[in-house]
């Protein structure tokens, strides 16, 4: 069982979280300008690459608070993971980072 | 009966008890400290049962876990299939029998207890043989935690089955001075009977202790029988050892035919010869010494048959040396015999001048060399290598964390295997953060190892007959044969993977421990490749068999998912309450009175809400407490409607969207104050509407001044309901005005009840059900005094208890829906005939913008809808498909929708449903037809509310 690196708690095992999808998808500043395009494109379309990926995660049976995190999708191994506003820094891949 | 295979002395076996079980029905007796195995060679037993596919005789191979054949059905103390004879530890009474296929279940519950601990550790060290007891000592020496598991009895590894000697003692006693080193080392712990078998991720590594299984029916019930430790090592160190290989030859599976190494480990550990005459089929020096052991124990043994052009000098003069005949350059071609091997047929290899010949024995004993265990190092993700001069898969690169050492590598000498023991426990206990410091000595055998290089020979050279059967069995559990596995790259398979699932070897409980190699050589051989090239199947979880027993551990039962019970649990039991699952809640479902069955319960109990008055227990409701100056500001984003511009003591109903515009959730919000609210979920929801409100604030709204917590448990809630209802109320809350005017629909109160020295309550005008309602909320303590006090004031009125049946007939007659019942994440507040819960004039809320999508706004949206069906008593089944033709065509058949919620009610005098029904509100007064059984049934299609549409009743 992965041990995934809360950024407020510490390593803790996988089953504690809680999955959240691709990060740095802001809600729209006005949902009402967009058209229908472009808010079905922030409702139902995500990246999925092959490689680190930039998503969230939810510390949901620990302390409960949502952090963002990279993951590589091809090990599973999280390059690193960062509290609600801290920016994420720079990989050394960053071109690969989707975000 | 006497152990006639039993030697006089000799075996790490207590002789001076005497264990009785039973075997096949036959009474037999053994030694503390035999396996079933070894106690049955000891009585002269090879067979234990049948083959699955052709039936034919099979027995013990093997000493340990990788045996394919010695499968045991345990029928006392406790029923237990499918175990090896080879792991089972012998004990006082056991009654198995040997199986032909499958085992028997126990019909009746496993009474043992198990369970699961969890451990933390610096260095994991998996086998306690020689290399796997100097890495661990290594490593707690250097100041590491250090955990050892070992599957065996007690530490030892391999050394339990030979006599070899370490610096001039007994390598017993060498390994008696580790252990005890370790055991005294504060930090370090050392399971027996614990078997590593499964390695995932971050070095977690779970492994199963047998801890009372060996105490048979004198085991104590107060003690866990399996224990599964969860072991998490910053390092781990694999000393798993090697199982012997078989070569395959034709009629390679009768009983009598056992490894030689493992023949070597009956001798020496138990005591046991394996038969009285016996010939000795070899590729590689180990089975010389094999021979050379039980020829000294005093065993007939005819001949040593070596497939090797030239046998190894010294081995070979000492075989003379004890009139053991040496056959180079031969290979045993067949068997002869029924239940047990009677003779062996011998030839020479191709190229290789001899004659062909048959010697009567009636044990053969086989080895094609050894397969390091890698199946640990394999599920750790390390890379495999294929190891031409040993004929087997070796590590070929290790996964970070963790080491490989001993005959896991391949290695064949015990001063190798020590010496990577030794590197491997001091690089893991640096790595961890340890500083190892003593040099560990390491022990020097006297053991000759391995002069002259094993020949890799996956089976004899030779065909079966035209048309005879094949009997080279590859998989001797699965009963596969060369001729399947060439069947199967035949059909064009090359890879292991696909040739495993075509032929099923290797899927066995032994997982193809003595197949596996084997396989993938047959299968290079027969596509003329390199087994370099092939890749080997995945190793994967378990080792070896676990129990669902073991795995569930306390996990069962009660435990195996928490109940989830309100205050007035207790009440709703004493008064005959049936049980309903909300999620994890129990809920009464309704409360019959005797002789009454569930719909006379429910059409009474409606008929109180209606006419009389009732109560239910509705504390199961999410509450989640909303505090914060932006609160009302945020409930205006959740809620399609606005929360901000409610006054304080005011109650709104509201509905959840996502984002998409679906229906999530809905309940009532009541402000408590300027910064307060109390929001309500469905009972099922509570949890998901916690995380809803918590993952906005914290990834999208962090700046809000908002702090949810949930209350669920807090309070008891209890709608009270009916005509009568503020007659009792008024009983109780003297000091409420509950009139219309000064106590209005959808407004709260705070009062005192007058229960024992005065109870606070917040009393909601709130209905579920469209009659006069008041909603009491206690504090959880209160509940009960509460709820007995309101059954008795309501006594004259003949207050009736209701279950959540009645309440969903109540509401579903006012067409209420339920979300997750009308709703199924495509509903959108508008299909349920809700727009006037939508606002028009707030800016944005979560899911508006959904709203103006064409797709939300396509005329043919399946919408709420009633169904009234035309034969008045009958019940239409929930989930029934909706369809606009009176008569089935062929399939496919459109359906319009589905019916949502279906009861019988008690106001209307019939039955009725909710749909949702393609252009539903357009179809009102239409006839469509529902497929009930072989039946369609004509139902006509109304509105949503059926009962009281004008709303007359909620002020009473």
């Amino acid at each position: 069982m992965q041990l995934i690196p809360c950024p407020w708690c510490g390593p803790r095992e996988e089953t504690e979280f809680h999955y959240g999808g691709q990060a740095h998808v802001a809600y729209p500043e006005d949902p009402s300008a967009l058209t229908d395009q472009e808010w079905a494109q922030y409702v139902f379309f995500r990246d999925n690459p092959s490689g680190p990926f930039a998503e969230r995660w939810s510390h949901s049976a620990g302390c409960r608070r949502w952090f963002n995190a990279v993951r590589d999708t091809r090990t599973h191994d999280l390059l690193s993971v960062h509290r609600i506003g801290e920016p994420v820094p720079d990989l050394g891949e960053k071109d690969e980072v989707v975000s | 009966m006497s152990a006639t295979f039993r030697l006089p002395t000799g075996g790490l076996i207590d002789r001076e008890t005497t264990l009785r079980f039973t075997f096949d029905g036959r009474p037999m007796t053994g030694h503390r400290g035999d396996t079933l195995a070894s106690a049955l060679l000891a009585n002269g037993v090879h067979g234990t049962g049948t083959g699955i596919r052709y039936g034919r005789p099979r027995g013990i191979v093997a000493a340990g876990s990788e045996d394919p054949t010695s499968l045991v059905q345990i029928e006392q103390p406790f029923p237990e299939p499918m175990l090896t004879a080879t792991t089972v530890e012998l004990y006082d009474g056991l009654v198995a029998r040997g199986l032909s296929g499958q085992g028997r279940l126990a019909s009746e519950p496993d009474p043992a207890r198990y369970d699961a601990k969890h451990v933390h550790c610096d260095v994991l060290v998996v086998g306690a043989g020689p290399a796997g007891l100097v890495a661990a000592l290594t490593a707690a020496r250097g100041g590491a935690r250090v955990v050892v598991v070992d599957e065996q009895t007690r530490a030892g590894g391999a050394l339990l089955g030979t006599r070899e000697y370490l610096d001039e003692r007994p390598s017993a006693e060498w390994v008696a001075g580790i252990v005890a080193e370790l055991r005294n080392t504060p930090g370090v712990l050392v399971l027996e009977r614990t078997t590593a078998f499964g390695v995932y991720q971050d070095g977690f590594v779970l492994a199963l202790q047998r801890r009372t299984d060996h105490l048979g029916f004198d085991a104590p019930a107060d003690t866990a029988r399996q224990r599964v430790w969860r072991i998490r090592a910053k390092q781990t160190v694999l000393a798993t050892g090697a199982h012997e290989r078989p070569v395959v030859f034709a009629d390679n599976d009768r009983p009598g035919i056992m490894l030689a190494g493992s023949a070597r480990t009956y001798l020496h550990r138990y005591g046991v010869l394996p038969g009285t005459r016996a010939v000795v089929f070899t590729t590689n020096d180990s089975a010389y010494t094999a021979a050379i052991d039980l020829a000294r124990a005093g065993m007939d043994v005819a001949m040593v048959v070596d497939a090797r052009p030239v046998a190894p000098g010294v081995l070979a003069a000492r075989c003379h040396a004890r009139d053991i005949e040496v056959r180079a350059g031969h290979a045993v071609t067949g068997t002869g015999g029924g239940d047990r091997v009677t003779d062996v047929r011998i030839a020479p290899m191709p190229g290789t001048d001899g004659t062909a010949d048959t010697v009567d024995c009636d044990t053969l004993l086989v080895s094609g060399g050894w397969n390091p265990v890698v199946h640990l190092f394999s599920q750790a993700r390390g890379r495999l290598r294929y190891d031409s001069g040993l004929g087997a898969f070796v590590p070929g690169g290790e996964p970070p964390a963790v080491g490989v050492a001993g005959s896991a590598t391949g290695a064949l000498d015990f001063a190798s295997c020590v010496r990577q023991g030794r590197d491997a426990g001091r690089a893991a206990a640096l790595a961890a953060g340890a500083a190892p410091a003593g040099e560990v000595v390491l022990p020097v055998s006297d053991t000759r190892t391995d002069a002259q290089p094993g020949l890799v020979l996956w089976r004899v050279p030779g065909e079966p007959a035209e048309g005879a059967p094949d009997t080279r069995f590859v998989d001797l559990q699965r009963d596969a044969t060369v001729s399947d596995v060439l069947r199967a790259t035949g059909a064009g398979l090359r890879s292991l993977e696909h040739v495993k699932r075509y032929t099923t070897i290797g899927t066995a409980h032994d997982q193809g421990k003595t197949s596996g190699t084997i396989t993938a050589g047959l299968v290079a051989e027969a596509l003329g490749t390199e087994l370099s090239e092939q890749r080997p199947t995945t190793f994967r979880p378990p080792y070896t068999p676990v129990s669902f027993a073991a795995l569930a551990g306390r996990d069962r039962g009660g435990l195996h998912d928490p109940a989830r019970v309100t205050a007035l649990h207790p009440w709703h039991v004493a008064h005959g309450a049936l049980f309903e699952d909300v999620g994890q809640w129990k809920r009464p479902w309704y409360f019959p009175l005797p002789g009454e069955d569930m719909d006379a319960a429910v059409l009474r109990e409606c008929r109180a809400a209606r006419e009389g008055v009732a109560l239910m227990d509705g504390s199961t409701l999410g509450k989640i407490d909303l505090r914060g100056r932006d609160a009302g500001s945020f409930l205006d984003m959740l809620y399609t409607n606005k929360m901000s511009a409610l006054k304080v003591g005011g109650i709104r109903y509201g509905v959840m969207c996502g984002v998409d515009g679906m229906v999530i959730d809905d309940g009532t919000v009541i402000r408590l104050a300027e910064d307060r609210f109390l929001v309500t979920t469905t009972t099922g929801n509570a949890a998901m509407v916690l995380d809803w409100m918590e993952e906005w604030l914290q990834t999208e709204w962090p700046h809000l001044d908002v702090y949810a917590t949930s209350v669920t448990e807090h309070w008891a809630t209890i709608p009270l309901v009916g005509p009568r209802s503020r007659d009792v109320l008024a009983g109780l809350a003297p000091g409420l005005d509950a009139g219309n005017e000064a106590f209005g629909f959808m407004e709260w109160r705070d009062t005192v009840l007058d229960v024992g020295a005065g109870v606070p309550a917040r009393v909601c005008r709130i209905s579920f059900s469209g009659e006069l309602a008041y909603e009491i909320n206690v504090t959880a303590w209160h509940g009960l005094a509460v709820w007995e006090a309101l059954m008795a004031v309501g006594e004259r009125y003949g207050i009736t208890p209701y279950g959540t049946e009645t309440m969903h007939v109540l509401r579903a007659e006012k067409g209420y829906p339920i979300i997750g019942q009308e709703t199924d994440a495509t509903v959108t507040p508008q299909d349920l005939g809700m727009s006037w819960a939508v606002s028009k004039k707030k800016a944005d809320f979560i899911g508006k913008r959904s709203f103006a999508r064409a797709e939300n706004n396509r005329p043919d949206r399946k919408q709420l809808v009633g169904l009234l069906p035309v034969d008045p008593d009958l019940r239409l089944p929930e989930g029934a498909q909706v369809v606009d033709t009176d008569r089935l065509p062929q399939p496919p058949v459109r359906m319009l929708g589905h019916v949502t919620s279906s009861y019988r009610s008690a106001a209307l005098g019939r039955t009725f449903a909710l749909a949702v029904v393609r252009s539903g509100r357009e179809r009102v007064g239409e006839t469509l037809h529902v497929p009930v059984g072989d039946d369609l049934v004509p139902v006509t299609v109304t509105e949503s509310v059926f009962y009281d549409k004008e709303g007359a009743r909620r002020d009473g």
